[in-house]
């Protein structure tokens, strides 16, 4: 068949290292790397490779590379050869273009033009090594006010919280978008750190059923996997209204996906389209929600708290404060550079609104309706490291989800290709022979450590601003400032310009 | 170059404090000893002190003490003060020339009583009506500033060194129950009559030491609850923290101090069941009213004297107790000058609040 358009990558074999093992025949699900007729030489086709770098990092000889396929077409601001592939495909075959992890667009990252505050001769600041610096965190809704009898017994009834012992959470990835072994070490980590992972809305497989107990439980629109016990078996319940890397749309896990054991986890049958609804067919309105909401609460007893998870869009400011007022508990707000496991590449890149304009703006509408108090609000969608993570504490997050950054810790190179369900890394697929590469107690440990060494960093920070309580970050925002931002976007974050 | 009030401000300090727990007042002489023997802790840009008991004869009035810029800022102040309370007493605050204290603004005083009228028309009770309306002189008025707004209490401050201001002021002719006094080292500020120490709202005064760092949260969580932070100053917002736990969420005062001060978690997570489940919930609710950074502060109001420290101990303050008597200072120096033999001295330490209550019979 004819191609239209040239392969994205360039496999860089080197022969004087080369001893054709067949190891990259082995480990490439993309059937990049093969026999020849001989069967003893190893060759290469560039077409299928998602330089996801597993043949790379496993080559025992160092013989591989991956580079961009150069084949330089006449320049063009407009008609670049990004633009021009994507033609080709849909020219192929007629249909929506898929793409997985978040929007790799150049859009501005705020966070990286956000600088924080270290205190200088007026202010000391805190040796974390010497003096206890604190980053737990309480996640529930909050009594505007508490009460107590004359020897300070508490009479107020306190909701439900969540105690975390890091401002980390992660975020939402349904069994079935990734594999088992991947949820293993998520809910594993999650229990080691003394945070939470979150099920995505993929249900809890029966072997983590003990794990329920640091599970963020989700409640999406397909309601795969939701029953009475699922509910009740988890830390708090999450109603996802939208996801940041595809706002205003649906899921849909591929029937290939679907093996026995993700059938049993989601409640449908073996090798049928799990498809998520664009929106919750009983949740037309806020008052819907609010309905979903207390229906939830009472079949929990009032037990855990509920968190209601949109995408970060044009209005969010104003949605939250109605979610607030709905009954959330817990307000997650994800970013539209947000992780997913398949979108529409259109969606993914064009739909939706920074995290950090969003949290900004919900963050300080919620404080002008004078109800920030009451409830928490999570980040995600994304935050890549411990800087990032003070930042969105400092705008007014109480913790952030990490997903992308989690996964990368257990192996993901971003290939963004988790929708071909090829995933060599064993991570986002369900094939046995790959998930099997992902061994859970080593991805656990990979996981408590990039957690423990971000927890570290945020120490390290918040001792340099004088602060030793995350408490006193929260919507600090007079420890940041803006550099290279206009007065606008400023104006939207809350901050001031460096130097101001 | 940007006034107090347009930017934060951050400054070092001396403070002191005396209490007659039986209400016997005594002059400002004392007050004024103490904190003058810690004048290298200033620089001479700003001095203050808060007085309680001092207007027995007007003892059910507001007694607003107001810094005007001119004459314009002082007609369109009074116009709003008149309409909305019925004033007793309208007049300068007296004064005496004092060399290294100048550009003095234009300082009165009102003994006023909130219009029944209007005070039922929005629905407010006498000291809500009261604050509100301080607080919105403070951030509409332009050139005023109401810089003391109790019962039979009064702040007096102004640019200067806090023994100069004692004597510009004519401290030694009051007589109080209560002293506090604060000498000021801002880092960076010509120095704004207003922005010296100590902040007032109704009958709360904090003198402070230090500077917080969890300014921009703590402003920005009460300021969810109608107050507006106008000075940016650390004083102020620790003010309207206790205004608001105590009058708004009826807390006592020292529940409010384990509020602001709170113990750690790895000190929590030791203590009995109750009182774990105490602190865990007011770190929960109140997390964002923690006062963090260094820091020492004195709090006065009719109900008492209060001192907190950081939990860090990084400020100093000592407090010591003789008599009827309880006196705290930046420094034990400033103690002894005053009274020599005390019967107890200790330094206040951090997560530790050190309240003195005071025992008023009913004519006081």
């Amino acid at each position: 068949m004819m191609r239209y358009f040239q392969p994205e990558f360039h496999i860089v074999r080197d022969p004087a290292r080369c001893i054709h093992c067949g190891c990259c025949v082995r480990q490439c699900a993309n059937e990049c790397h093969y026999f020849d007729e001989d069967g003893k030489t190893v060759l290469c086709r560039d077409e299928s490779c998602v330089s996801c770098q597993r043949c790379v990092c496993l080559c025992p000889t160092g013989a591989l590379r991956i580079e961009k396929f150069k084949s330089d077409y006449r320049e063009s601001a407009v008609w670049t050869q990004q633009v021009q592939k994507e033609i080709c495909r849909q020219a192929s075959t007629g249909g929506t273009l898929l793409s997985a992890m978040g929007n790799p667009k150049p859009y501005p990252i705020y966070w990286d033009h956000m600088l924080l505050n270290a205190s200088q001769v007026t202010n000391p600041s805190i040796d974390p090594l010497r003096e206890p610096m604190e980053i737990r965190t309480f996640l529930g809704r909050k009594p505007d006010r508490l009460s107590f009898t004359k020897d300070k017994k508490l009479l107020t009834e306190m909701p439900p919280q969540i105690k975390l012992e890091t401002p980390i959470l992660f975020s939402a990835m349904s069994f079935g978008s990734i594999s088992l072994n991947a949820h293993r070490a998520l809910s594993a980590a999650a229990k080691e750190l003394g945070t939470l992972f979150n099920t995505g809305e993929g249900g809890l497989h029966p072997d983590l059923h003990d794990m329920g107990q640091y599970a963020v439980v989700q409640v999406a629109s397909g309601r795969f996997g939701v029953h009475k016990d699922y509910l009740n078996n988890s830390a708090f319940i999450e109603i996802k209204i939208g996801q940041g890397a595809k706002p205003g749309i649906g899921g849909h896990l591929p029937g290939e996906k679907v093996n026995v054991e993700v059938s049993n986890a989601r409640m449908i049958p073996v090798g049928s389209d799990a498809i998520s609804p664009a929106p919750h067919h009983d949740i037309y309105s806020i008052e819907d929600l609010r309905q979903l909401i207390w229906s939830l609460k009472e079949v929990t007893e009032g037990k855990k708290p509920v968190c209601v998870k949109i995408a970060a869009v044009h209005n969010c400011a104003a949605i939250v404060s109605g979610v607030a007022r709905a009954g959330a508990d817990i307000i997650a707000i994800d970013g539209f550079r947000g992780g997913t496991g398949a979108a529409p590449t259109r969606i993914r890149d064009n739909v939706g609104i920074p995290i950090e304009l969003a949290l900004a703006s919900a963050d300080q509408r919620l404080r002008d309706e004078g109800i920030r108090s009451r409830v928490s609000l999570l980040a995600a969608g994304p935050t890549r490291n411990a800087a990032d993570v003070v930042k969105a504490i400092a705008l007014g997050a109480d913790a952030v989800y990490i997903a992308s950054a989690a996964l990368i810790a257990i192996g993901c190179h971003m290939c963004q290709t988790c929708n071909t369900g090829r995933c060599n890394w064993g991570i986002a697929t369900q094939r046995e022979d790959l998930t099997r590469r992902l061994n859970p107690e080593i991805a656990k440990e990979r996981l408590v450590n990039l957690v423990t060494a971000w927890n570290h960093e945020i120490k390290e920070m918040l001792g340099g601003m004088g602060i030793n309580s995350l408490d006193s970050l929260r919507g600090n925002r007079l420890m940041l400032r803006g550099i290279g931002l206009t007065e606008k976007e400023l104006s939207v974050l809350g901050i001031r310009h460096a130097g101001e | 170059m940007l006034k107090e009030g347009q930017v934060r401000i951050p400054s070092g300090c001396a403070i002191a404090a005396v209490i007659d727990t039986t209400g016997e007042r005594f002059s400002g002489e004392t007050i004024i000893r103490s904190i003058a023997l810690m004048h290298d802790r200033s620089n001479g840009l700003g001095g203050g002190f808060a007085a309680y008991g001092i207007y027995p004869e007007h003892a059910d009035s507001y007694a607003f003490h107001v810094f005007f810029d001119s004459e314009e800022a002082r007609q369109q102040c009074e116009a709003f003060l008149f309409d909305h309370f019925n004033v007793d007493v309208s007049e300068p605050i007296p004064t005496k020339k004092v060399p290294s204290i100048t550009d003095a603004p234009d300082i009165r005083r009102y003994f006023a009583k909130p219009n029944k009228v209007r005070m039922r028309e929005a629905g407010l009770d006498e000291a809500e009506y009261t604050a509100r309306c301080v607080i919105r002189i403070n951030a509409e008025f332009e050139g005023a500033f109401v810089f003391s707004s109790g019962k039979n209490m009064g702040a007096f401050k102004a640019v200067g060194y806090p023994e100069d201001v004692g004597e510009f002021y004519m401290l030694d002719r009051y007589k109080a129950y209560l002293w506090t006094a604060h000498g000021r080292f801002p880092t960076n500020t010509p120095g704004w009559w207003g922005g010296a120490h100590p902040f007032t709202l109704l009958d709360w005064s904090i003198v402070h030491n230090g500077e917080i760092s969890s300014y921009d949260a703590n402003r920005r969580y009460i300021e969810q609850f109608g107050y507006k932070c106008n000075l940016q100053t650390d004083t102020e917002v620790i003010t309207y923290l206790f205004d608001h736990l105590c009058r708004h969420h009826g807390l006592d005062l020292d529940v409010a101090a384990d509020i602001l001060a709170a113990p750690e978690w790895d000190e929590i997570d030791e203590m009995s069941p109750d009182q774990r489940a105490y602190f865990t919930a007011l770190r929960t609710v109140y997390g964002s009213a923690l006062v963090n950074g260094p820091f020492s502060v004195i709090l006065g109001s009719n109900r008492g004297l209060l001192a907190i420290n950081d939990r860090l101990k990084l400020r100093s303050l000592t407090a010591a107790t003789k008599g009827n008597r309880a006196y705290f200072a930046s420094e034990e120096s400033a103690i002894r000058v005053v009274c020599p033999d005390p019967e107890r001295v200790w330094a206040v330490s951090g997560s530790d609040p050190v309240f003195i209550p005071l025992h008023l019979s009913k004519e006081d």
